[in-house]
């Protein structure tokens, strides 16, 4: 069997578990199409996301584990650009909110200038300690009260500053650009130095848009969630009332409701499926360009590749942005398959590690890999759970009814799923680390 | 004006919380840093080992006041702690054998090696939520107070009270204790001394016969004890939640790199620096200033400098400012 075929076969095997899916209700399946379609959607989410993590680990060796920050940026470009505009907002402190953002920019960018120009010394520690404070207390001053009286307004529905009322999909690059910006600053720091350091760094930057979005209400209502947010598709109540569509549902056999449910969803797979295409096309070029080769020679080799002239720390960075700015876009499409932003769900285990676990185990290096890895986890993270339970029922099924540590093992067996994904990420490293379909 | 008042207003606040929280930080950088100086990477499981320690030590503390054991005064879980040790140590040696020792065997990259961390972190995590669920544990038994808020009115005649828990003082206490203990391991003792030599120049142990799976397997069991022992301090104090652990690494890094990762007595400043910038800077200051300050120049606000939903931002920021400026840190740390 050629290396291709067996590829192939692998990609063939996602497909038919999700047909499975679909189809029969045995074992752990649900015999759902719904649920096969959400985690198909799911699954093609999580592979750009891959594509995004393979091209800073698999092409320059970059470890990254902000990813959930940059994903939950995607969701916050969505909601600022996608919901209507509150006039109300901007007349009362929405000006003033980005005056001071903008105020508190400049004290960063002038303290950056000091500590560049001014010669080291006692001076330049005192100019750049009061330039810092002063800056501040001026970003404070302006910013409280505007936070304040724009959260004033409609707050059980609004709150917020509100969104630019454009069209959703403009969100999608929206979100790539608004992470690919986190990505410049915290590499523009952390890159160049060792490389746990860019880990620590990123892990960092994602608790901290976490905490950000979270609490900043006038921003996207932190926990209060935005709902409701625009979808691209129609909605399943519009398509159930829309008198040509039960027609034709009924042609295929089908119940409105299911007609309509998995329209919307296959409407979001065809979507997706288009982004992705588009996304793994440019990062296969790249990767076959001289530039991919590049970034290769520096992955293996970064003494050598800065005698040859390769300036390294650069094109780290650059693609440290883009392969953050694809978190973005996923995190953008995320929200908009949710059509809710709710800072509360970002859960590091779920939105970091576990995409690492798919680049790991698809094959760091290859799109391909990171594409299969992200469909096959997604489809275990979520089966996983069922599977446990199905364990747990098997191993307490000799013991008493009733008994108290028959009780906590079917309780716990949802928790089967980090330690499972643990497992199979230290086997994967350890058996085969170049992955199910590894670098060429 | 009110100097005195302003001043117990401020130890209660920001001194007292802010050693207890130093003191537990500290412990938890020692143990990442010296991961860092004898294996060379950074150990992302950290925070789900100190979980596991806590776990072990809760269950053990369970068990002791089912069978009516107790410390009198002093919480249960003190009783329990040697027995977490031994169980947290058990688990990272079997980690070493099982995960680690393979990866050493073939000099992978530190950057391999954190990835492997990561794993086992993601195991660990999965364990310690398996065994006592996600929830929130308290665990804190005995006398609650040394000095309670109202005797020391009493006592002082003053308007301010000033109240230090059991758990704060044992915390303080704790660290202390174990860190002599351990800068006397690692100075006096000659495994200590082989494990410092290893840590500076690898080759040159080598040649001079320390053998190094010997220095590993010490560094993992000191590491475990320090982990256990951080985590029942901080879960004491606070309470205990998995992902509080796994939270709790940012702050622990921060504090390890601001030190000097490699660094021990580095991972003892970065704590108390990282904690107290977190505490004074989310602290809201107004009462302290109202004392302080002629009522003139009273201040109006709170006068905090950021929501407490930020201490994340703090030891992040200061983090970012140490790499900028001294990625070695401010002791002197290992390579950048």
């Amino acid at each position: 069997m050629t290396e291709t075929m067996k590829h192939t076969l692998l990609f063939v095997f996602v497909g038919v578990m999700i047909v499975l899916e679909g189809m029969t209700d045995f074992l752990f399946f649900s015999g759902s199409w719904n649920s096969a379609l959400v985690i198909l959607n799911m699954g093609l989410i999580s592979a750009i996301m891959a594509i995004g993590v393979n091209i800073q680990w698999g092409f320059a060796g970059l470890f990254n584990v902000g990813i959930m920050g940059f994903t939950a940026l995607g969701g916050l470009a969505v909601v600022l650009v996608s919901t209507p505009v509150i006039p109300a907002a901007w007349s009362s402190g929405g000006i003033s909110i980005v005056m001071a953002l903008v105020m508190g920019a400049l004290t960063v960018v002038s303290a950056v200038m000091i500590t560049k120009f001014l010669p080291a010394g006692k001076l330049r520690t005192a100019v750049l300690l009061a330039v810092l404070i002063v800056g501040f207390f001026v970003y404070r001053a302006i910013f409280d009260p505007a936070v304040g009286s724009v959260e004033a307004i409609n707050p059980a529905l609004q709150g917020n500053i509100g969104g630019l009322g454009l069209p959703v999909l403009l969100a999608w690059p929206a979100g790539g650009l608004l992470a690919a910006g986190a990505a410049w600053l915290i590499g523009k720091t952390a890159l160049g130095l060792r490389s746990d350091y860019l880990a620590i760094a990123t892990l960092g930057i994602a608790e901290i848009i976490i905490a950000v979005l979270k609490n900043e209400d006038w921003l996207s209502r932190g926990v209060k969630n935005v709902v409701g947010l625009p979808r691209p598709l129609p909605y399943e109540v519009d398509l159930q009332n829309d008198p040509g569509f039960v027609e034709r549902a009924a042609g295929f056999g089908l119940d409105p409701v299911l007609a309509s449910t998995i329209y919307v969803k296959a409407g979001y797979a065809l979507m997706f499926t288009a982004v992705l295409l588009a996304l793994l096309w440019m990062a296969q070029m790249a990767l076959k360009s001289p530039w991919g080769r590049m970034m290769r020679a520096i992955r293996d080799n970064e003494t050598a590749a800065e005698a040859m002239g390769k300036n390294v720390t650069r094109r780290h960075l650059q693609i440290f942005v883009l392969g953050s700015a694809i978190c973005g876009i996923a995190g953008a499409m995320m929200t908009t398959l949710d059509s809710q932003m709710t800072p509360g769900t970002y859960n590091p285990l779920r939105f970091t590690f576990l995409i690492w676990v798919m680049v790991i185990v698809g094959g760091s290096g290859n799109n391909f890999g990171a594409v299969l890895g992200g469909m096959l986890i997604w489809f275990f993270w979520i089966k996983v759970e069922p599977m446990g339970i199905l364990l747990m029922e098997l191993v307490t099924s000799g013991m008493a009814e009733g008994s108290a540590l028959k009780a906590h093992l079917l309780e716990s067996a949802s928790h089967m799923r980090l330690f499972t994904m643990g497992l199979i990420l230290l086997l994967v490293l350890r058996f085969s680390p170049r992955g199910l379909i590894p670098e060429k | 004006m009110d100097l005195l008042n302003a001043l117990v207003a401020l130890t209660n606040f920001v001194v007292v919380p802010g050693l207890a929280y130093g003191s537990q930080l500290a412990l938890g950088a020692l143990g990442v840093t010296l991961i860092y100086g004898i294996l060379r990477f950074s150990n992302f499981a950290h925070g789900d080992t100190m979980a596991f320690g806590a776990m072990v030590t809760i269950l053990i503390t369970w068990l002791f006041q089912s069978m009516g054991i107790s410390a009198g005064p002093l919480p249960t879980a003190l009783l329990a702690l040697p027995f977490g040790i031994l169980g947290t140590i058990g688990l990272a040696l079997l980690t070493d054998k099982t995960v680690y020792r393979f990866y050493r065997a073939q000099k992978a990259k530190p950057v391999i090696f954190v990835m492997v961390s990561l794993g086992v972190m993601f195991m660990m995590n999965g364990i310690v939520r398996f065994i006592i669920g996600p929830g929130d544990q308290r665990f804190a038994d005995g006398e609650r107070f040394i000095i309670k808020a109202r005797t020391f009115k009493q006592m002082t005649g003053l308007n301010e009270g000033l109240a230090i828990k059991t758990t704060q003082g044992i915390t303080v206490i704790t660290a202390i204790i174990v860190v002599a203990v351990l800068f006397w391991f690692l100075n006096k003792t000659r495994t200590g001394k082989s494990m410092r030599a290893y840590s500076d120049n690898e080759d040159l142990a080598l040649l001079s016969g320390i053998n190094p799976e010997r220095v590993v397997m010490y560094t993992w069991m000191i590491v475990a004890a320090l982990a256990t022992i951080a985590g029942v301090l901080y879960g004491l104090d606070k309470s205990f939640k998995p992902f509080t652990y796994f939270q709790l690494l940012l702050p622990i890094f921060a504090s390890a790199i601001v030190g000097g990762l490699g660094n021990p007595l580095g991972a003892i400043a970065g704590g108390f620096i990282i904690a107290f910038s977190e505490v004074t800077i989310t602290y809201a200051w107004k009462k302290v200033l109202n004392y302080g300050l002629p009522d003139s120049l009273a201040p109006d606000g709170l006068v905090q400098l950021l929501s407490t939903d930020y201490k994340f931002a703090v030891s992040f920021a200061i983090l970012i400012v140490v790499l900028l400026f001294k990625p070695t840190g401010l002791f002197k740390g290992k390579a950048v």
